[in-house]
């Protein structure tokens, strides 16, 4: 009822235009505060408890030694993040994670971006590849990790048969110290590049027609109208991408863990399932605050870095 | 003065055309192999790994349909997934709203409190919020997932209210409130019903995101009843170890629902993702 004559009055004074700063000010008082102790805290509440104090509490944990039960009194000093940095394990899990970083940015965004100047057309045929490729993202990692997991078996899977054929003997891949990371990586530019590219292809979508019009009359050649103009517009897409690309491989983890859970002999972990497997699963908070506040301070630096680099691009 | 060209450029050419058949063999190989599987004895996908399977029959996938695990595995997954879509929308709707349109004192702090959520990876906090979980009393249960992932979906959930009702128009929130109409009934009368598509796809990115989720469901959940359906397929493989027919028809099973959802749903994912990411 009241949303009615609301919606028609509504109809009625659209045209009026601005409401006066003195009866905006009036309104303000009489009318905000309820709705803001009714809206605000919902979101805040949650938020802050479980997203922001969790964080806090990771750092303050990393100070002390701590199993989890009764009081937190032992404290350790910076003990715990010389044990995480000479663990013989946490070397590997950084590398690991820098690796997938390098690799979501050399293989992973110039095969998006190849894909993506191929697919920003509008068509049929276009439409059903773009969802073919963008179809691994949404799959669970779970289900991702499983269904690579059988491809690379070394005893039914598709890698050896495939070996098999061309007559060359395949490693057990996953289960090889130095073959288990470039099987991951195949795994991983698998499952995310459609996202990458449809981040580029939005982008592409969005430089006006006649930019590029004008150039093709011009008689700017295709792959000079990609170089010259297309990739320098979508700087911001790419901007974007490298950001998801980084802070994605840093978190990596429900990939990892149907694929080689880490091994053989802690060989594939990444910093979250080192995490996982050393801070979690044994139930040592001090050591694992350690390590989440080592990530933390790793995605604050690539926060920073991206912020400065966003407001070059949006300067030029 | 240049001359336009007289032949009409192909919009792909055959040298893109070639690489993108070679992307979507490797993105489809996988898929095809996984739903052929479950219709072969273990021996076939060794002899003949691509080829159609000697039987279709479907042995397997019957005998997961009966058992105990697939339908509840699959509707614990659905229930978090819709509880946290349900108070995920109400939460950030809510918040998004007083942002944007509710002027106050610290409201460019509080937005910029929330976007801290963008930056920061849920998985630093993840022990502690297993003891926090535990003191408060919501392991092993599917709300304390639900309240846990709505916190995490609140970010990305706000900035993309927030983006869409920045842009409806002033007129509109000026004009009610000349009639004394109140925010609360501002927000439920006008903003809900023309945000019917934002809150689609905020509403599928939760689905998909709580879904997909492990970590979360890993720590939290211990009785196998609960189980969420990755939990589900984890224990199922680590059960039959290598009877890879059977942990492939399990796999076509439960993805199956998720494909035709996505198939359904994609707009709303991409332009979620155009419209947070890109703009955001």
């Amino acid at each position: 009822m009241m949303g009615e004559t609301a919606m028609s009055s509504i109809a009625t004074e659209a045209g009026m235009g601005a409401v006066t700063a003195t009866h905006r000010r009036r309104y303000m008082e009489r009318k905000s505060l309820v709705p803001l102790l009714l809206f605000l805290p919902p979101a805040l509440i949650l938020f802050t408890v479980f997203v922001v104090l969790p964080m806090v509490d990771a750092a303050t944990f990393s100070f002390f030694d701590w199993n989890g039960y009764g009081p937190i009194t032992d404290f350790v000093g910076f003990e715990n993040y010389a044990d995480v940095l000479t663990h013989r394990n946490f070397g590997t899990a950084v590398r690991n994670s820098l690796i997938v970083v390098a690799v979501s940015l050399l293989v992973q965004l110039p095969l998006a971006m190849w894909c993506a100047i191929a697919l920003s057309e509008r068509s049929m045929s276009i439409n059903v590849m773009r969802t073919l490729f963008f179809l691994p993202f949404m799959l669970a990692e779970v289900a991702a990790g499983l269904i690579w997991k059988f491809v690379y078996d070394g005893n039914y899977g598709l890698l050896p048969a495939i070996g098999g054929a061309i007559g060359v003997d395949m490693p057990f891949v996953l289960g090889d110290r130095f073959w288990v990371i470039p099987a991951i990586m195949l795994v991983i530019t698998w499952k995310y590049f459609g996202f990458h590219m449809m981040i580029f292809i939005a982008g592409l979508q969005s430089i006006p027609n006649e930019v590029i019009e004008a150039a093709r009359l011009d008689g700017v050649k295709r792959w000079q109208i990609v170089r010259h103009i297309k990739i320098p517009m979508i700087r911001s897409a790419i901007v974007i991408s490298v950001f998801f690309a980084i802070t994605g491989a840093l978190q990596l983890f429900d990939l990892i863990i149907p694929l080689s859970n880490g091994g053989p002999s802690h060989s594939s972990h990444t910093i979250v399932t080192f995490l996982y497997q050393f801070g979690i699963l044994r139930m040592k908070l001090g050591f694992g605050g350690a390590v989440s506040v080592l990530l933390f301070i790793a995605c604050v630096i690539v926060a920073l870095a991206y912020r400065r680099i966003l407001f070059k691009v949006e300067q030029s | 003065m240049a001359v336009p060209s007289k032949k009409r450029r192909a919009p792909v050419s055959a040298v893109q055309w070639a690489t993108l058949l070679v992307v979507a063999a490797f993105v489809i190989v996988p898929f095809y192999t996984t739903a052929l599987g479950g219709f072969k004895e273990i021996g076939e996908l060794r002899v003949n790994p691509f080829g159609l399977p000697a039987s279709w029959d479907p042995v397997r996938f019957v005998e997961i349909l009966g058992g105990p695990r697939y339908f509840s595995s699959l509707g614990n997954s659905l229930l978090i997934a819709l509880g946290t879509v349900v108070l995920s929308t109400v939460v950030a709707s809510m918040t998004a709203f007083a942002l944007a349109h509710i002027k106050f004192f610290g409201r460019n702090f509080i937005m910029g409190y929330l976007m801290l959520g963008l930056l920061f990876p849920s998985a630093t906090g993840i022990l502690p919020l297993f003891v926090k979980m535990r003191d408060l009393g919501m392991l092993d249960s599917h709300w304390g997932i639900i309240i846990v992932q709505v916190a995490f979906s609140v970010s990305f959930a706000v900035l993309l209210f927030h983006n869409f009702f920045k842009e409806l128009p002033k007129e509109l929130i000026d004009a009610a409130r000349m009639d004394n109409c109140g925010y609360i009934r501002i927000y439920w009368y006008i903003t809900l019903p023309l945000c019917l598509p934002i809150i689609a796809t905020v509403g599928v990115f939760n689905f998909v995101g709580s879904w997909n989720s492990f970590l979360l469901p890993l720590i939290v959940l211990n009785s196998e009843a609960k189980y969420t359906w990755p939990l589900g397929i984890m224990q199922f493989q680590g059960q039959f170890g290598s009877d890879w027919p059977r942990i492939l028809a399990f796999l076509t099973l439960s993805i199956m629902p998720a494909i035709a959802f996505f198939l359904l749903a994609q707009r709303y994912v991409i332009s979620g993702l155009t419209g947070g990411a890109v703009k955001g």
